[in-house]
Order: C-alpha cells, then structure tokens, then sequence
C-alpha cells in the first residue's frame, strides 16, 4: 500500500474534536483516521487542546446525589454493547455504517454500483464501486464532498488518490474521476449537498446525484 | 450556561472554593512540587512482575487517580476524579446549551463511561482531561442525537510493559506548555479557540476564521505530536 498523501483538512478534524462536525462528515473522519495515523495524531493533539479547554471550563456545581448515583452505579452491570471491526477493506466505522454486513450494491449503469449508507437532511454517505478503468463523466458539488478511497484508486484533474487518500471537493470542482485500471475503485463518499435532480447531468448518472 | 448570572456565581461559595482550587493547581503547574510523597504508578509493568517507581510528584494527580483506576479499579481514585472533573464537564455541557438535569445525566453517563472504558486509557498518548474530553463529546453527542457517533478504530493496546514514564512526563509537560500558550492569547482570539473547541463553530467557520490563531497552537503542540506520530506508526491494529 502507498503512502497515504491526501489528508482531512484540519477545520473538518476540530470540528470532529468538538463534536460540531454532522454525522456524515464524521463517518468519514473516523474512516480516515483509522488508516491514517497522521490524521490520528493531529486530531488527539486537538482533543489535548479540548483538554485543557476542559481544565479551565468554569465549573458548575453538580447536584449532591450526583456523586453518589455515580458511584453506586459502577458495580451496575452493563449490557455489552455492540462493537464492529474492520472486515477486508473496511475500516470498523465503515463496518458500523454497514451494521457488520457486507454492502448491497445497487447498478448504476456502466458497472458503476454504490451502496447508500445514511441520507439525512444533514447529508448523505454512501459506497462507490467503479469498475477499473471506468470514468466518472464530468460534474460539480453542490457542497461539500469528501471522497475516500477504500480500495483500487482513482485519478482526477486535481491528483491520483489511492487506499486511504481523501478527495475534499467544494463547490467550485468540476472534474472527471476514472478509476484505475486494475482491482475496481471502491471509495466512501459522504456530502452535505442537498441530492437533488440536475438536468445538466447526464441523464445516465442522475441516480448519482439524485440517490 | 446552566446559570444566567455570573454574579450568583462569583458569590457561590462552591464556585469560589473550585476556583481558589483550579489558581492553586495552576500555580502547581509551575513549580516544582514539594515533599517525599511517593507513589508506586501500577502500569501493566506489573503485571510483568517488575515495578517502576515513579515519585507522586512526577506523574500529574489525575493521571495517577486514573491510573490507580484502570490498574487496581479503586474507588477512591475515582470519587477524585470525579470531584475534579464533574464540575468541570458540567460546565462544559450547559455552554453547548443543554438544561442543567440533561447535563447532568450526560456527566453521569460519561463518569459511568471513564470507570467501564478505563483499561483503553493510555497516559503515553492522551492526558487524563483530553481522554475524558473526547468520551464527553462522544457521549454527548450519543445521547442528544440518539444515534452512535462514529468513532475511529481503537488502537490496539500498546503492552503496559512499553509505558515510558518518560514519554508520559513529556506528554504532560506539553500540554503545561500548550495551557500557558492559551494564557498568552489575546482575548478575543482565546474566544474563537473556545468557540471553534467547544463546538460553536461549524466547520466551514472554523476555516473562515482568520483570528483564530492555529498555528500558536500548532507550535506548541508539535513536539509531542511527533512524538506521538512516532509511537503510531510502530502500532498494530485490531
């Protein structure tokens, strides 16, 4: 596996620290981080800022049975709770998004498949299965979008993205991905555009947008 | 805020007494703490059958309460803890805007969480606060949004044997120096930091925002994350 070159911008990676980033964008940052130990080490040198953030919060006095309903409640048994873990490409966040099942594509033309994880009104993630070789014809973002490679890789205009790069595309890109040739392309990608139809898009990748 | 005036808690003699306590423990960051009190830190090194003393006034007081937690479950250490940090996440939680009975619920839950979880605690790589920073935001945001935040893969437990009482003092002397760092900043810039932190700022905020002054950060934090970086890469997954 090559070296991991495309990163998770930093502003996305406190806003993760600070609990503020929407659940998708999350998905994403828990992927990459489990790949990436840069990113895992920048993001606990946040936490050590949110740390000490903490140190220094003015404190407010808590109820006086806290202390007590805490401490009668560390006997207490406790349900195991449900835990995933990395499966074959799949880092365990990704596995969690899957609910530990193996994804269920769905075609979208061109042996393109994808696989939606989560549509809310905050955003939406989904897996991107792109045969090798095969190209993603031209289009733009209405917002952000945060594309990782899980397996294969991809080229664009802006760079080549291999297993665990992060593609961050805004508004402004236009570009036209084609997986490489080989194993096929499987990549994460989780955006907060509102999917919505474009008639500008070619008809054949309208589910692409619409989902 | 859980409390709409600051003078009622400026007179609160709870409040006044944790702030004489937080000025003294500040100042304790600083100098050399005195006295023979020493302390027999129970890392998984132990469990090795060998011992390595480390003197109490080496170790931060809430890294040896956590580790007395993790290593020998004792309560006591944790009744500190929570005295330390309770008021503190509770301070925390109603900032992000939550009645204080939730907040409360939510420091409950993430206390329960620091005793159950405390075998993953790893003084090497996170200070006790930024740990126990990082379970309240997860908590938090389980619990409000009733959903499972997706969190990172756990690192595999790096052997206990490999804790370097060194590596921890470095750790806490980093995050000493990025505290005064903070103290340093401008008023207004150590706003932004609170607000882009404490999770006021959405991301495209934080990226906006020019005054706030990351890169102070960033140099502070630097050494120990290439240490930490270090540490990573020699690290085995689950």
């Amino acid at each position: 596996m090559t070296a991991i070159t495309h990163h998770i911008p930093d502003e996305l990676l406190i806003a993760y620290a600070a609990g503020s980033l929407s659940s998708v964008f999350s998905l994403a940052v828990a992927a990459h981080v489990s790949m990436c130990d840069d990113c895992r080490a920048q993001l606990e040198a946040h936490e050590a800022l949110g740390g000490t953030l903490l140190e220094e919060t003015p404190s407010e006095t808590v109820a006086e049975d806290l202390r007590a309903r805490v401490l009668d409640g560390l006997d207490a048994p406790v349900a195991a709770e449900k835990t995933y873990h990395r499966s074959g490409i799949f880092p365990a966040p990704v596995m969690a998004a899957l609910r530990g099942l193996p994804p269920k594509w769905k075609p979208l033309g061109l042996g393109v498949r994808q696989m939606i994880l989560s549509h809310t009104a905050e955003g939406s993630a989904r897996l991107l299965y792109i045969p090798g070789g095969q190209g993603v014809p031209d289009h733009g973002h209405n917002g952000l979008e945060l594309t990782m490679v899980l397996q294969g890789a991809f080229r664009d205009e802006t760079g080549r993205y291999g297993v665990g790069d992060v593609e961050v595309a805004d508004g402004e890109l236009e570009h036209e991905p084609v997986a490489e040739d080989g194993p096929a392309c499987i990549c994460l990608a989780v955006t907060d555009a509102s999917l919505r139809f474009r008639s500008l898009v070619p008809r054949l990748l309208q589910p692409f947008f619409r989902i | 805020m859980c409390r709409p005036a600051a003078s009622r808690d400026f007179f609160d003699p709870v409040a006044m007494a944790w702030r004489i306590f937080n000025m003294f423990e500040a100042e304790a960051d600083l100098v050399l703490e005195e006295g023979p009190l020493t302390a027999t830190v129970v890392s998984g090194a132990n469990r090795a059958g060998e011992r390595s003393k480390v003197t109490g006034k080496d170790y931060a007081e809430t890294t040896m309460w956590m580790l007395a937690v993790r290593d020998h479950r004792d309560k006591v250490a944790f009744g500190r803890l929570f005295d330390h940090f309770a008021p503190r996440l509770k301070g925390m939680i109603c900032r992000s805007g939550l009645p204080a009975a939730q907040a409360e619920d939510i420091v409950q839950d993430v206390m329960l969480t620091v005793w159950r979880k405390a075998d993953l605690f790893d003084p090497g790589r996170a200070q006790v606060a930024a740990w126990i920073f990082q379970i309240a935001r997860n908590r938090q945001i389980d619990i409000v949004r009733k959903e499972r935040r997706p969190v990172p893969e756990e690192l595999r437990q790096v052997e206990q044997t490999d804790v370097d009482a060194a590596q921890v003092l470095a750790l806490e002397q980093e995050t000493r120096a990025l505290r005064a760092a903070l103290k340093r900043l401008k008023p207004a810039q150590r706003v932004m930091v609170e607000r882009a932190y404490l999770g006021e700022l959405s991301h495209a905020e934080i990226k906006a925002e020019t005054g706030l002054p990351l890169g102070t950060i960033k140099s502070r934090i630097r050494l120990g994350l290439e240490k930490l970086r270090h540490e990573l890469k020699g690290t085995d997954r689950k």
